[in-house]
């Protein structure tokens, strides 16, 4: 169970706000990515950002470049979950392979302010906010395989080690 | 029931008769690509405790995010690239001196019609211009790749593309392109396969296709698939001996929506910052002042595009405020846009001639902006920040546009 304040944001926040091209080739420790997140969308963001804090996004969130970066520095950052409309496939895959749960959830968007709380059961598909309860829709249960061994390198690895 | 492209593509390499919308499917692709981010993938496949690649036919790997290297950390960031590739004994390496990923994949007749390809990049969905699947993929799958060779998609539904209509002379691909997402917007092909069929299409040469199909990506597509007729075929034909395959779409399949177009009706079109949705048409823009002009990328910058804009610029001056900045794609695009005699034309027109590869499109080096400065370019990305800078604008145009903009030092319809 994930448990964190609202991050409230709008729709298409795309990977270059995320974490800037610029970054892509001269920064590889992790850390000094989190440092960077949101970096040209809210400054504030990898300041004041706390652990398990939530992103809420309208549709399309992460559209764009292929980076994984952009899941990476949030997952690093401390965010505990990322809930929107709708994801870009690519960010949404890259997210899974991180292991950052992204949450596809139109009805709670248009609920949660900034600083709202926000309550996410990721494996079940549950999700609290604003005193509602909402049902998400599950990911399959080979994906949420690969999200419950902390990533895909890790999954990958499990696998060919039981080989 | 007939099926899809992607259908039928995908249940193929899966070993399968037929799949579903929405079927999850593993397969091996055919060609994996990967640039100057092979150094954190290969960081990533060595988590994996595997010795040697999986494959090392599989994997083209060019360098041309930031070429030469522009700073210690870039040169770095290099040098483990080629170790990387010395040590897996990776034939098709493609050093700074070659140019744009998509475009070394594509002329070097890597990829061709019922083949499959994937790569560490968003606009790998160029490929499908010459009838290939191919979509991007993330920095951990890749390393997979390169250990297991296997990933996994689910199959996707499928958007058509109907377009009809004569190409008026100012109209480009570019426009074409700009004009539908501006329509159905950034998320309009949301996770579809995207198919571009119908005469005006037929019309295109190979170079105006792949601006449809890098394109497709920045309205949520999965790939863009044009489907491979005798010009594809010829255009391969002088690039690789290869034997291709082609896939095509059922006449009885079943496409999620159909949409269609006349080329007759659309008129130069502009990608305002910082979406690429965000299109009008480029008359509507005529008192946006600008201060640089780009021309090039894996988008607009092939021997065609560079010759749109020699049309425009032969025998003038571009405006005194403005810097225009022409980056061939390949190496073979500027040998031969130099044997055509447009380089000396662009030269004499006052632009600047970089070396081929991604140049400022990422906002590494070579031509980033300064704050409250304006850009009009050929790329296919014009987010906060993409070149650089995010007080800065960039508006996205045809070679045309960009040129005719170049001239007048405002954004001005060809
Ligand atoms: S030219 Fe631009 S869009 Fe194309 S691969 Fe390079 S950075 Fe990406």
């Amino acid at each position: 169970m994930i448990v964190g304040k609202v991050w409230k944001y709008g729709d298409d926040i795309n990977t270059d706000v995320i974490f800037p091209g610029k970054y892509t080739y001269t920064i590889s420790d992790r850390k000094e990515m989190a440092e960077h997140a949101l970096e040209d969308l809210d400054s504030e963001f990898a300041k004041n950002v706390q652990k398990n804090d939530i992103i809420v996004a309208g549709k399309n969130f992460g559209c764009g470049s292929s980076r994984e970066q952009a899941a990476t520095c949030i997952k690093e950052a401390g965010a505990g979950a990322i809930i929107a409309k709708s994801f870009s496939r690519l960010f949404f895959r890259n997210a899974i392979n991180e292991g950052l749960p992204v949450v596809e959830c139109p009805e709670a968007v248009d609920l949660l302010k900034k600083g709202d709380t926000a309550e996410v059961d990721f494996i079940n598909g549950k999700l609290k906010a604003g005193g509602k309860e909402f049902d998400f829709v599950k990911l399959p249960p080979f994906i949420l395989e690969i999200f419950n061994d902390g990533g895909l390198l890790p999954h990958t690895k499990r696998k060919l080690d039981k080989k | 029931m007939g099926q899809t492209f992607v259908q039928k593509i995908l249940a193929a390499k899966a070993g399968l008769d037929h799949v579903e919308v929405g079927q999850i499917v593993e397969i091996v692709p055919d060609v994996a690509l990967s640039h100057d981010n092979t150094a954190a993938i290969s960081k990533k496949f060595e988590t994996l405790g595997i010795e040697k690649i999986y494959d090392q036919n599989l994997h083209i790997i060019v360098l041309d995010h930031c070429v030469p290297a522009a700073s210690e950390k870039y040169a770095s960031n290099h040098k483990v690239i080629r170790e990387f590739v010395k040590n897996q004994e990776i034939e098709k390496f493609y050093d700074i001196n070659n140019g744009v990923c998509h475009q070394i994949v594509l002329e070097k007749g890597h990829i061709g019609p019922g083949m499959v390809g994937v790569g560490s990049d968003s606009h790998t969905t160029m490929y499908g211009a010459v009838g290939a699947f191919s979509t991007g993929i993330g920095r951990s799958e890749m390393a997979v790749i390169f250990g297991t060779g296997k990933i996994w998609f689910k199959v996707p539904p499928t958007i058509k593309f109907e377009i009809t209509g004569e190409w008026p002379d100012n109209l480009t691909s570019k426009d074409l392109i700009l004009h539908i997402i501006g329509d159905i917007g950034s998320d309009g092909a949301f996770y579809s396969s995207c198919e571009f069929t119908g005469p005006a299409i037929s019309a295109l040469n190979m170079s105006d296709r792949m601006v449809l199909s890098n394109m497709s990506v920045e309205m949520g597509a999965k790939n863009g698939y044009i489907p491979p007729d005798e010009k594809t075929l010829l255009w391969l034909s002088e690039r690789t001996d290869k034997k291709f395959k082609a896939v095509y779409s059922d006449e009885d399949c079943k496409y999620s929506k159909v949409l269609k177009y006349d080329v007759s009706k659309i008129k130069p079109t502009v990608a305002r910052p910082h979406t690429v949705d965000n299109c009008v048409t480029a008359d509507e823009l005529s008192d946006v002042k600008i201060n640089q002009a780009l021309i090039g990328t894996c988008t607009n910058g092939r021997v065609e595009d560079i010759e749109m804009a020699a049309s425009v610029l032969k025998g003038k001056k571009i405006h005194p405020d403005v810097r225009l900045l022409v980056f061939p794609a390949s190496m073979d695009i500027y040998k031969e846009s130099i044997k055509l005699g447009y380089i000396e034309i662009l030269i004499d027109a006052g632009a600047v001639i970089m070396n081929p590869g991604c140049g400022p499109c990422l906002g590494a080096h070579e031509g980033t902006l300064a704050p409250e400065e304006v850009c009009i370019s050929t790329a296919n990305r014009n987010f906060k920040g993409r070149m650089g800078c995010k007080e800065a604008s960039v508006y996205l145009a045809s070679p045309l546009t960009v040129a005719t903009s170049a001239l007048t030092g405002k954004i001005t319809s060809p």
